[in-house]
């Protein structure tokens, strides 16, 4: 978690802010962006946001609260999404769960205390064809097993 | 151009790249460059075949003989045996499993059918053609149609042909396409908008993610033909953050489609001008209702708004906007190009076309298909799905994914089309077919079901927010034998206030697998207020309480 105290990378946001005020609507796009320098959104970054954009703060941390992709607070470096719709459910996801949670120590919302493994739940990832599924950061993984998701949390 | 002899598809939909897709293509290629036959046969990464689930695929051409779950031991075999010597590799060759008739071979070369039932409209060019190439998509007739409308139609005529096709959305509430468009086409405005739903997030639905990384043009031509006939000019594709591959070939194929000046500005020396964006959403279901979906385009939270007015009349920004699926508008050139009465001449009379559907769950052959409308229930677990693995029973299949209903054995028979699953409580929606098998107990399955609409509820209306909710802890308490027979009651009045009352598509359907268990599997479910778990499922699962 020592990304908490990284100074407010204000040349970063600026560039993004530039390239984003004179098209309405692109809060979404400048929340992604922001996110990438830090991995979350500070409360600092999201008030600069406010500002520059002439919006109220109460709206953009309702907008970046809203999407389960966005964070407000600091996460692992590698966020574990599993899939709990019911095609994976059926097909075993909470083995998999059970196996994740039992290889890193945490539950899911936690984050493990070296900062490099977060876990949480997602809804339906579009990778029923190959139930149960999980992503990790931008990777999708499917088929999984527990000696697979084993497999896959070691080469991280 | 190069001629080829051969042509090795590889296909390089998402569920085959995630079984080693990627290392099977350049492991043929690098085969292929030792027998220095480079030069006469081609390796092509193409778009979803279908059977997911036995992937990775691969179509060699012309033959068009089907290879399935392919190790990398596998390839030097085939290229040495089949493509240097000319001999089909039997045993690695794709059939449908044990419980169903054998199926030849041979997969969909023009004019046949790699299963009798399917039937290739939408899914016309997935796993035949480079979705990476627009030079492929012209070839397969791509930009004829909208090069007919452009130089041959007025805008009229176009939502008139579209109008007598009889289309209905295919996003899931199957409101009839020409009828929408001729309300935005109508109303004056100085900006409409087209805006491509490609949000899919209904629990066991990829057939988007699947149409947009097997055929990404077909929806970009959808879109200005869209555009054409209701006078837009501006396209919006709003694809949810998670489908990374779509993000990126639907970018490929815009920019390729601007290049050949298929988008941009006066199209076909037309005087129509169309240009499409990409937006994409940041995890949030209720961003697939179309009202949600415009908010979030706007930067908000995805909240949906209370209609009328509806998009049609005022939608983004308040303008006129046709807000379509993917699969809606990936029907609208093969229409075009074949007239309405063609398109009415498949499927039934009330619901005319093909859906693409995923199967999945209990079934031997989970992945894409596109049949008929009308096809029986029956015909897509036993004949097209392959049956049940593991020789158990039927118990129930949802269909419409997580938002439709439970149908059990009895339904069996029943055809698949908007009007007919309506009456008995539940919906085509997106084409999901959820199949359980008769180990799963109802209300561990009705527990998943209500988890996801807990999560998804944005929270606006209260109807959504408390019903799921409290769905959920007494469907919870059944699983831990603490409910009594008020529960029962209780959960009947709350689903149908959520049907009555919620703002939108999310809440009103909620509650539909929930209604429909307790109409078919009542004795399963009230054999739960005695502590008693018919299948045994729930004893296991009583100690794993645990709240939203």
């Amino acid at each position: 978690m020592a990304k908490a105290n990284c100074p407010l990378p204000t040349s970063n946001l600026s560039e993004i802010l530039d390239k984003y005020k004179q098209s309405p609507g692109s809060l979404l796009e400048i929340l992604r962006e922001a996110q990438a320098i830090n991995g979350y959104l500070s409360r600092e970054v999201l008030q600069l946001i406010a500002e520059e954009l002439g919006i109220p703060e109460s709206k953009v941390y309702g907008v970046a609260t809203f999407y389960s992709l966005f964070k407000t607070t600091p996460t692992g470096q590698y966020i574990i999404r599993i899939c709990e719709s019911a095609p994976c459910h059926i097909r075993g996801a909470q083995d998999v769960l059970a196996t994740i949670e039992k290889t890193l120590g945490i539950k899911p919302g936690e984050t493990t205390p070296d900062g490099k493994f977060s876990l949480e739940f997602t809804s339906c990832l579009g990778l029923c064809g190959v139930a149960p599924a999980m992503m990790i950061n931008d990777q999708v993984f499917g088929n999984l097993t527990g000696d697979r998701v084993r497999e896959i949390i070691n080469s991280f | 151009m190069a001629i080829y002899r051969s042509h090795v598809l590889v296909c390089g939909g998402t569920p085959c790249l995630l079984k080693g897709a990627r290392t099977i293509r350049n492991l043929f290629q690098q085969e292929i460059n030792r027998y220095q036959m480079a030069d006469e046969i081609r390796v092509v990464e193409t778009g979803c075949l279908g059977p997911c689930d036995e992937g990775p695929v691969v179509i060699i051409y012309p033959e068009g003989v089907m290879y399935s779950r392919l190790q990398p031991t596998d390839i030097p075999k085939i290229v040495e045996h089949h493509l240097y010597k000319g001999r089909v590799v039997e045993e690695l060759v794709y059939r449908e499993r044990k419980d169903s008739k054998e199926i030849s071979s041979k997969v969909p070369l023009e004019g046949e059918k790699y299963l009798d039932r399917q039937k290739r409209v939408v899914l016309r060019n997935c796993g035949r053609i480079n979705p990476d190439l627009i030079e492929e998509y012209i070839a397969n007739h791509g930009y004829e149609a909208l090069g007919k409308v452009l130089t041959e139609l007025r805008p009229e005529q176009v939502v008139e042909i579209v109008t007598a096709s009889k289309l209905q959305g295919r996003g899931g509430a199957g409101f009839p396409t020409g009828l929408k468009w001729s309300f935005t086409a109508k109303t004056q405005a100085d900006r409409k908008y087209i805006v491509c739903n490609a949000d899919e997030g209904e629990p066991g639905t990829f057939k988007d993610r699947l149409i947009m990384e097997g055929d990404p043009h077909s929806i970009i031509e959808g879109m200005a033909i869209a555009g054409y006939a209701v006078g837009a000019e501006e396209g919006i594709i709003y694809i949810r953050g998670e489908y990374h591959l779509s993000i990126e070939r639907m970018a490929r194929a815009i920019r390729q489609a601007n290049e050949h000046g298929l988008l941009g500005k006066n199209i076909f020396g037309s005087g129509f001008s169309f240009q499409i964006e990409i937006r994409s959403g940041a995890g949030a279901y209720i961003c697939g209702e179309e009202t949600a979906l415009i908010e979030s385009i706007e930067g908000s939270r995805g909240e949906p708004r209370v209609k009328p007015p509806y998009p049609g009349v005022a939608g983004l920004w308040g303008k006129p906007t046709v807000v379509n699926n993917v699969e809606t508008l990936a029907n609208i050139a093969p229409i075009i190009l074949n007239g309405p009465e063609w398109f009415r001449s498949i499927g039934t009379e009330s619901s005319p076309g093909t859906k693409v559907f995923t199967m999945l769950g209990d079934i031997n052959n989970q992945g894409l298909i596109e049949v008929p409308m009308g096809i029986t229930l029956r015909e897509i677990v036993y004949e097209v799905g392959g049956g049940i693995p593991g020789g158990k029973g039927f118990k129930m299949a949802q269909t419409g994914g997580t938002s439709g209903g439970c149908l059990p054995m009895e339904f069996l028979d029943m055809p698949m089309d908007y009007d007919t699953l309506s009456k008995v409580g539940s919906a085509l929606g997106s084409g999901a077919m959820l199949i359980i098998d008769d180990t799963h107990c109802i209300v561990d399955v009705l527990k998943s079901f209500m988890k996801f609409f807990c999560h998804e509820s944005c929270g606006k209306c209260t109807p959504c927010r408390e019903g799921n909710t409290r769905l959920y802890e007494i469907l919870t308490a059944l699983s831990a034998g603490t409910a009594t027979k008020a529960h029962i009651q209780l959960m009947k009045d709350l689903a149908r206030t959520m049907q009555l009352t919620a703002l939108c598509g999310l809440g009103q359907s909620a509650p539909n697998s929930l209604i429909t268990c307790l109409r078919f599997f009542a004795d399963e479910i009230e054999a739960h207020l005695n502590g008693k778990c018919p299948t045994g499922v729930c004893k296991s699962l009583a100690t794993q309480f645990e709240a939203v």
